[in-house]
């Protein structure tokens, strides 16, 4: 996956020559035109440094972008009070976003008798395809006094069947998905973006991720061994299943989209003691291709007929939703009461309503054969500000 | 809290962190760091100096002073008074910590944990100072067999006393100082390390953020002329943490049991340190 992106070229022939490649990881691998549309035209030229992808246009990067190896996310509470101070933190934040993607320190000082500006585990490392994504959540229209401007459809999302939320893993004002080809890089920039709003902000809860690709591109493969996102929709730039179309919502969230995440805990031990037949039983495809039950290929057609009743995949269809998948799987120790890994998917989906994700949600409701082996810890809901032309800044739309 | 002068635990520190180790690593560090300071900068800071010295003067002598009290009250076994003394007099010695840490045999003599004690491979016999006395009120509670535990307390705090007189502050020192006293609250006391058998940890807290008060108020001008919006900044810090610790407090001078805090209680403390702690870090500068 990496060897496209070392290459110095312009970004719109770089696009058309992924092809097979890294799209296919994330995008579900058919119709790649229009991962290329969604990314060619309003991208500004990649920039000398290796690995970057342009921060600046229409929407934000790290969604539709092909998918990184890692993900740090993180979830803040915010402590200022003002639409001015969240203002104030879009235009400190703004700029070091920019170079954060771009591989370069935050920023630099002489003065040994201060701590350095920028904390430089990065220092060395190239962008490694770093994106930074910011989204606000539900609860921080009214501590800011937006409330008028919440759009009508952003609440927290419903109960779910099979819900266990850990209130340590759910929430939050705003949120930083920070990914990148590397798992320090990610982590660098969350934590750089943090410490330079000490006393704005307050990290709630954050989630370390990773994903894993075949040499050769393709669909990457969750922790209980199944290929994840072969059915991803295939967003373009005019995509009406990822971004906010005029007069859709409130109007600042034009060009943006709603990010859902869920800490989901894959219950890894029992899953080892199931037999293929079983595991096979409850996704719906087979684990070795990826292929729908009693087909050969992963992107064979399926045959509704051959999908057991509560199958993963045949619960899914039953809703015309789509949303974009771009999931990282998690393990992060153990369960401290049960000595279980602590292991397990960190959905994120993005959509352009939060009732798509929702739809989807429910039509696995108890039915769901994969409930015995998941629970949903951990659950947020957040609106990614659409993109950021020159001379402005993160949000503008929402906090001018 | 690793102390500095526990050698093998400091080398380890050192090794381990590598460049992430000043604040363990004190000594060293700072000696090398002051040399640069005197070569490479003119901002004129005599008169803070002299100011950080007399407070930490002041400081010593109250310090002396009623840890004379308590041995007293302790070799004569009153155990209660001893205890309600214990914390207090301790906020002498944890207010002007920079200084004293820079004392490195005689920090852990006073103030060791029998943790660190022990990470340095020695044993209970080994152990001295007002833990262990902490250990006898509220363990053991009693006094007797550690009679000579608490005349040794009295040297040493004399000794110390005697050497802080020379001390030589220079504005390193109080520059790193600060941000250290929150290091100190942020690692060591928010958890409740500190004081594992009385449970005084606020007191220490309390104190360790006064002594960073101290040298900002000492700094405020110079700061103030370099730096307005850090000033406000800081004070408003300073202000959220105070009123935050004042909801903990008991009586006329004393904190609530660290084990009467909450989850969420540590959790907003330790917030508000680290907001204080980050611009905090930079006072520094004043010295450019």
């Amino acid at each position: 996956m990496t060897e496209w992106h070392e290459k110095k070229i312009s970004r719109r022939s770089m696009l058309k020559m992924t092809g097979i490649g890294a799209a296919g990881a994330i995008i579900g691998a058919s119709g790649f035109g229009g991962v290329m549309k969604a990314m060619g035209s309003d991208l500004t030229a990649p920039k000398a440094v290796k690995n970057s992808i342009a921060f600046y246009g229409k929407h934000q990067a790290g969604i539709t972008t092909p998918s990184q190896t890692n993900v740090y996310f993180a979830s803040l509470d915010v402590v200022v009070t003002t639409k001015k101070e969240m203002r104030e933190l879009m235009q400190l934040w703004t700029p070091m976003i920019e170079k954060l993607m771009a591989g370069e320190e935050v920023a630099t000082s002489t003065n040994v008798h201060i701590p350095p500006n920028d904390t430089g585990e990065a220092e060395g490392l190239d962008a490694k395809n770093c994106t930074i994504t910011i989204g606000v959540g539900p609860s921080l229209f009214d501590k800011v006094g937006l409330t008028a401007e919440k759009p009508r459809e952003f609440t927290d999302l419903p109960h779910f069947p099979k819900d266990q939320l850990d209130p340590a893993y759910t929430g939050g004002d705003l949120c930083i998905q920070a990914c990148a080809d590397d798992p320090q890089v990610a982590f660098h920039a969350v934590r750089n973006l943090v410490r330079v709003a000490t006393g704005k902000v307050e990290v709630k809860w954050a989630q370390a991720g990773f994903n894993a690709f075949p040499p050769g591109g393709g669909t990457p493969r969750n922790l209980f061994a199944f290929k994840d996102g072969t059915e991803n929709p295939v967003p373009d730039k005019e995509d009406h299943v990822v971004w906010v179309q005029p007069g859709e919502s409130k109007a600042w969230l034009t060009g943006g989209t709603y990010l859902a995440v869920r800490r989901i805990q894959m219950h890894l031990e029992t899953w080892d003691r199931t037999s293929l037949q079983e595991q096979e039983n409850t996704f719906g495809r087979h684990r070795d291709t990826g292929a729908p039950m009693g087909m050969k290929d992963e992107f064979d057609n399926t045959d509704e007929a051959e999908l057991p009743a509560t199958s993963h995949v045949h619960l899914a269809r039953q809703t015309k939703a789509r949303m974009l998948r771009r999931s990282f799987s998690y393990a992060s120790g153990t369960m401290t009461q049960t000595g279980a890994h602590d292991a397990g998917l960190l959905f994120i989906s993005f959509q352009k309503h939060p009732q798509q994700f929702i739809d989807v949600q429910n039509s696995f409701g108890r039915l769901d054969k994969l409930n015995e082996y998941i629970t949903h810890r951990g659950s947020a809901l957040f609106a990614c500000f659409p993109g950021v032309q020159k001379g402005s800044y993160l949000g503008e739309t929402l906090f001018k | 809290m690793k102390k500095p002068s526990l050698i093998s635990a400091l080398l380890v520190g050192v090794l381990m962190l590598a460049g992430c180790g000043a604040q363990d690593a004190k000594p060293a560090d700072n000696t090398a760091a002051t040399e640069e300071v005197a070569t490479e900068n003119t901002v004129d800071l005599t008169k803070e100096m002299e100011a950080y010295k007399a407070f930490a003067l002041e400081q010593m002598d109250a310090f002396l002073t009623d840890t004379e009290k308590f041995v007293t009250l302790f070799k004569e076994g009153k155990i209660e008074e001893a205890k309600h003394l214990y914390p207090r007099v301790r906020m002498y010695f944890e207010r002007s910590e920079p200084i004293a840490e820079s004392f490195g045999d005689l920090d852990p003599k006073i103030d060791g944990r029998l943790a660190d004690i022990e990470e340095e491979g020695l044993g209970k016999e080994d152990w001295t100072g007002y833990h262990k006395l902490e250990y006898a009120l509220w363990v053991d509670n009693t006094t007797k067999g550690y009679e000579a535990i608490a005349d040794q307390l009295v040297a040493d705090t004399k000794e110390l006393h005697a050497l802080v007189q020379t001390v030589e502050v220079t504005p390193d020192l109080m520059i790193t100082g600060a941000v250290d006293l929150l290091n100190e609250v942020s690692t060591s006391k928010i958890t409740g390390e500190e004081e594992i058998y009385s449970h005084t940890d606020l007191y220490d807290f309390k104190a360790n953020v006064e002594g960073a008060e101290k040298i900002f108020e000492i700094l405020r001008e110079k700061i103030e002329a370099k730096d307005a919006a850090l000033v406000k900044t800081l004070d408003e810090k300073f202000a959220a943490l105070d009123a935050l610790l004042a909801k903990y407090e008991q009586g006329e001078d004393g904190y609530v049991s660290y084990e009467a805090l909450t989850d969420e209680d540590t959790k907003a403390l330790a917030v508000a340190v680290n907001q204080l702690g980050e611009p905090l870090s930079q006072m520094g500068v004043i010295m450019e």
